[in-house]
């Protein structure tokens, strides 16, 4: 672990571990050595960037530049992923529920499905994959190019310019982009529904909501802020730490992806145990 | 924001002109099994130019990287106008960089910025009560001093090497520094480029007055720029002096550099 307090973060680390080795008991350890490196070092630079988004200088303009490029930009794609999610679940539960004469349950089920689960998981992994793949990518090459060091050399703290605007824009319009995912999920699951048999929207809207009130949304859509900040840290960590030239930065945006999908997924199962507990 | 009160610092030392603006004592560092630097010591007084010249990998860049805190020494000291740098948090670094200059050997301009944006990002986060017309106009004149002022709106991608070396330079004094890093200044280019800078760099020097270090394997640029200069050879320093005591040396790796030089 480096000693350092600049972005030597990996820089300064011990070489990486050799091959894995072929026994298997050395395999273990190594990898859990791997293991719980990766976690330390995500710790320390999960602090420092914590440190540095509370004290000021605030980077007010580069996270208005981030909202956009996170938020904005990512909307008709979101919206796209949330409508056709919206569309095929309606078409798919049409007919199994028709089958066991819940029909009338429809509008419903699908509220309840879009609202809770698909919309918010939907809207993440999309992100994951559009903004964890950008982030990861142009923090990696602007470490191998050594603008990063260049940021830090002109005494202006990367933690703070590149790191924290990102996770914080993350953390801000994952649930509002959730929100665009939802509507238009509902908006495309009515229109499947009203293409099979006659349905207002008015009518699609009361039956579904039939039940459920506005405090019912919050928590399924504020959670998304927990995936903002999962997909923000992990590809702003991998991006960060990268060595090793174009590859380097191959590597980087493939694991900010991964990792982030992989965390979100894992944090959406204890999450949603958290709401049935907390919000019942 | 960090300011120079919160941190530990000998006021004295600040503005004292006995003590030198860089001093390294007895620093090493190694990176996994490699030993880079084996007790390397050396001072650079205020207006002195220092050339830190020696083989690749011989760690030249690593110490500037040490004086400037983007890595730290396995042990030694690195004092920056008597105050050792070790163990600040980035906040408080930043007060000392402020004073520095740094040019990359690649020059690490912002290549999602013009050259423009790339000299103005120092000003923009260091002076920010500076109006937009009086910051338009710092940024013209330093790339006026670098002769880049014809190139405003290009992209880094769109200059060849030794005008992002000049671009690199011109945000290097953005910050009126006190003290000037340059890693490899005519590292990759031409002759005529390389003389250019080099006398871009005396001319800056004798505006500016500021403490340099210039790490190079050009032994003719070291001439030309260098008050004095160290060779460094298996991670120590294997000569220190003038370019004549260099020449005069009976060092076995000094003879055999400036025979290959």
């Amino acid at each position: 672990m480096s000693d350092n307090p600049s972005l030597a973060l990996d820089g300064q680390a011990p070489a990486p571990p050799g091959p894995l080795p072929m026994h298997n008991e050395s395999g273990s350890k190594w990898m859990i050595i791997v293991f719980l490196e990766w976690f330390g070092d995500l710790g320390i630079f999960s602090w420092r960037v914590l440190r540095a988004a509370f004290t000021p200088p605030f980077e007010f303009g580069e996270l208005y530049r981030q909202l956009d490029e996170i938020g904005s930009k990512s909307l008709p794609l979101v919206a796209l992923a949330g409508a056709a999610i919206g569309a095929v679940l309606a078409m798919e539960s049409m007919e199994s529920m028709t089958r066991f004469g819940a029909r009338s349950l429809l509008p419903s089920a699908l509220v309840y499905s879009v609202v809770h689960e698909i919309g918010p998981i939907i809207t993440a992994l999309v992100v994951s994959g559009r903004v964890g793949a950008g982030i990861g990518a142009e923090l990696a090459s602007m470490k191998v190019t050594e603008q990063i060091d260049a940021i830090e050399a002109s005494a202006v703290n990367p933690y703070r310019l590149l790191a924290a605007t990102r996770i914080l824009a993350c953390i801000v319009m994952l649930p509002l982009l959730t929100l665009a995912s939802d509507l238009c999920g509902l908006v495309m699951g009515w229109v499947a529904l009203a293409l099979a048999e006659p349905l207002s929207f008015h009518q699609f809207i009361t039956s579904g909501f039939r039940g459920s009130d506005f405090s019912d949304l919050l928590p399924p859509t504020f959670k998304t802020a927990i995936f903002g900040l999962i997909i923000g840290t992990v590809s702003c960590f991998q991006g960060m730490r990268t060595r090793g030239g174009a590859a380097g930065v191959g590597r980087a945006a493939t694991s900010s992806v991964v990792l982030s999908s992989l965390f979100v997924i894992l944090a959406d199962v204890v999450l949603v145990k958290l709401i049935i507990i907390f919000f019942p | 924001m960090t300011t120079i009160a919160d941190i530990p610092i000998k006021a004295e030392a600040l503005h004292s002109s006995n003590v030198p603006a860089i001093a390294v004592e007895n620093v090493y560092k190694s990176f996994g099994s490699q030993r880079v630097l084996n007790g390397v010591s050396l001072t650079v007084g205020r207006g002195e130019t220092l050339a830190v010249l020696g083989s690749s990998g011989s760690g030249k860049s690593v110490l500037l990287r040490l004086i400037i805190g983007l890595q730290s020494p396995d042990s030694g000291s690195v004092r920056i106008q008597g105050n050792d740098i070790a163990g600040l948090s980035l906040d408080q670094l930043g007060v000392y960089r402020e004073k520095m200059g740094f040019l990359f050997q690649h020059a690490a301009l912002y290549d999602s910025l013009t050259l423009e944006q790339n000299v103005a990002f120092p000003l923009l986060h260091h002076s920010r009560n500076m109006s937009a017309s009086d910051l338009s106009d710092r940024v013209l004149q330093l790339l006026k001093e670098v002769g880049m002022e014809g190139h405003l709106d290009k992209m880094p991608a769109d200059i060849s090497g030794g005008m992002k070396k000049r671009v690199g330079l011109a945000r290097a004094l953005a910050l009126d520094p006190e003290i000037l890093l340059l890693d490899e200044p005519t590292a990759g280019l031409d002759p005529i480029s390389s003389s250019e800078i080099d006398d871009l760099v005396l001319k800056l020097q004798a505006e500016h007055h500021m403490a340099s270090i210039v790490v190079t394997h050009d032994l003719h640029s070291a001439k030309t720029i260098a008050d004095r200069l160290i060779l460094l050879h298996g991670g120590k320093v294997a000569v220190e002096g003038t370019f004549q005591d260099l020449q005069n040396s009976h060092d076995d790796f000094a003879r055999e550099f400036l025979k290959h030089s």
